[in-house]
């Protein structure tokens, strides 16, 4: 059975049918690119995916649940975690405080434990730490954890935007443009991390890209989009090489 | 580990701070060295600095504009006053002012939650103006307010005094416009400094918990913190809440100075909440500590000026227009940066660092 399963995925704003019967199957340890050109309505679809719209029509199943209609903190809960196309990070915090409120549902003390620090509160803190610093050093940014988020350099704020989503421990992430305002070498770099937390954390990764590169170098699998429809899916090589993509892409 | 040293030390420095400016207060005290006008001032100080301390709660962690705090200062007030003058003989003084501080906290805390469930969907701007509204229409029903007891019980209108219909040896408790007349006067400097430590042991404790982290969260980023799972709501009104509440006790405390407590615009109106929102401003925002010191400082400073007689308010207002523009500015944050007490502190302990390695 597919982790994520879509079927007839519709919503309109006003007038305008912004994602129209789309459908989508991932399986497990999948890593499955959704392309198109702008406006196509990628984003959209994350959105609906994860609850920040309300789908018109259509089904949304993970790993079997419906979850079609529920609210993001409950579609996070059940396991899909996002990034930001336009980088969101708690910017006043810092970066290790900012996976650690990623774990926020996975690690508990009472409000009073907190207020009046007990050995709960010492002992879970102390694990959250140790936690937050494991997923830091996947990514690299152990050294900057008492920097704030918004002093780390533009790659690594991508990156704390992954490990952050990593500490809500999904079982699909969402990546929007990881490689967006990145250079060839920090581009190469995100492949390879990508490949990484597939591997080591046995993800399943939904990324939405422009970089071609990218997408041919690490998806096994893709959707294109134009115009909130389905242009062509299936196997990475034969989509690219598809003659309405190509033509999507490049014009007639 | 090293972080969590860190945030513990800063936390002392700021508890430190408040005891020695305790001490020094009551060595003057003891020396003759404080006028009786200073001398009065001492309570209020105490309640300004719970109030700003309570507002960075909500305007600087959770980062939403709040302009009713006065209003939850005031339910806090008339709660603990009430339940103060119902066991004026029934209770010694130091577990009736205790209970009065918890009851004018829960008091508080109650309409912070109900003000907070519709008020915390609105964002910015409106929410500021609708807490606006909340806090003078708190203050207007205190007004109209008559409770009276007698020995059938209590009796209670939003008439007038009469119509409350007590026998003749019935009592009016609050009496409307003139309020509650006749409070013990329980608070004092000491009880106001002890308070004032709790206040900021709750906060400072809670913003580096998992609760505040989230409530920052949410404050930096509200879309990310929902994708993450943070119940923005829940998180919303819990600071809320909290600093309602604790804006309650400030209440209490403020009751228990005066002998008559009346709902007027000076002390209940917005003209209050907007000067605790310049403590928390001009203290920096999100800066516990900045609360305190400004506070202390904004509220000595007219009577310093005393001297001055007309021109006062004029200079006050010169001042604080001064302090917002140049204590923000990037060389004055350099300056301090550079001779703060945290890093002439560790400039100390490098030393002793080495020594231990």
């Amino acid at each position: 059975m597919a982790l994520l399963d879509v079927q007839n995925l519709c919503i309109s704003f006003g007038g305008l049918r912004a994602v129209d019967d789309f459908e989508i199957h991932i399986e497990k340890g999948q890593l499955y690119g959704l392309i198109g050109p702008n406006g196509a309505g990628k984003t959209t679809v994350f959105n609906l995916l994860t609850g920040v719209y309300r789908p018109n029509e259509g089904i949304i199943r993970l790993d079997g649940t419906d979850i079609t209609g529920k609210k993001t903190i409950e579609i996070n809960k059940a396991g899909i975690a996002r990034t930001f196309q336009n980088i969101r990070l708690f910017k006043g915090m810092s970066v290790l405080d900012n996976v650690k409120v990623g774990l926020h549902n996975h690690y508990r003390y009472s409000s009073l434990a907190g207020i009046l620090r007990t050995p709960a509160y010492r002992r879970v803190e102390k694990e959250m730490d140790a936690r937050a610093m494991e997923l830091l050093e996947v990514f690299d940014l152990h050294g900057e954890a008492s920097h704030l988020a918004s002093n780390l350099p533009y790659g690594k704020q991508r990156k704390l935007e992954i490990a952050r989503a990593l500490a809500t421990n999904p079982k699909l992430l969402l990546l929007d443009e990881p490689a967006a305002g990145m250079n060839p070498n920090e581009t190469r770099e995100l492949m390879d991390t990508i490949r990484l937390i597939r591997d080591r954390f046995d993800m399943t990764i939904l990324l939405i890209e422009h970089d071609m590169k990218l997408v041919s170098g690490i998806c096994e699998a893709l959707t294109v989009l134009n115009f909130g429809r389905i242009l062509a899916q299936g196997g990475t090589a034969a989509v690219l090489n598809d003659p309405q993509v190509i033509t999507a892409y490049l014009g007639e | 580990m090293n972080k969590m040293n860190k945030t513990t030390k800063q936390n002392m420095v700021t508890y430190a701070i408040v005891i020695i400016a305790y001490i020094i207060v009551m060595l003057l005290g003891v020396t003759g060295h404080i006028s009786s006008l200073m001398e009065g001032l001492l309570v209020p100080l105490c309640i300004y600095v719970i109030l700003a301390v309570s507002l960075n709660l909500v305007v600087g962690i959770l980062g939403e504009l709040s302009l009713g705090h006065a209003g939850f200062m005031c339910v806090g007030a008339f709660a603990g006053s009430f339940f103060s003058m119902c066991t004026k003989e029934a209770m010694p003084s130091g577990l009736r002012f205790l209970l009065a501080l918890l009851i004018g906290a829960a008091v508080a805390a109650v309409f912070g939650i109900l003000i907070g469930i519709p008020v915390l969907r609105l964002r910015g701007d409106y929410l500021a103006i609708v807490t606006l509204a909340f806090g003078e229409i708190i203050k207007n029903l205190m007004n109209v307010l008559y409770i009276g007891r007698d020995e059938t019980g209590f009796h209670f209108s939003m008439k007038d005094s009469m119509a409350l219909g007590l026998s003749p040896e019935g009592k009016t408790i609050i009496n409307g416009p003139q309020g509650i007349t006749g409070t013990p006067h329980d608070a004092s400097f000491t009880i106001g400094v002890v308070l004032i430590l709790l206040t900021l042991f709750m906060i400072l404790n809670l913003i580096h918990s998992r609760d505040g982290r989230a409530i920052m969260a949410i404050r930096d980023n509200r879309i990310a913190a929902e994708s993450i799972g943070i119940n923005v709501t829940k998180y919303k009104l819990m600071a809320f809440t909290l600093s309602a509440s604790i804006a309650g006790v400030a209440g209490v405390l403020y009751a228990h100075n005066l002998s008559t407590l009346t709902a007027l615009p000076k002390n209940f109106g917005y003209n209050m909440s907007i000067m605790i929102l310049v403590f928390v401003v001009l203290g920096g925002i999100g800066n516990i500590r900045g609360s305190v010191i400004s506070a202390v400082v904004l509220t000595l400073l007219p009577e310093l000026l005393r001297g001055l007689s007309d021109y006062r308010m004029l200079i006050y207002a010169v001042v604080l227009i001064a302090m917002m523009l140049f204590n923000w500015s990037p060389k004055a944050v350099t300056f301090r940066e550079r001779y703060s007490l945290k890093r002439l502190l560790s400039r100390k302990e490098t030393p002793d660092n080495h020594a231990a390695q």
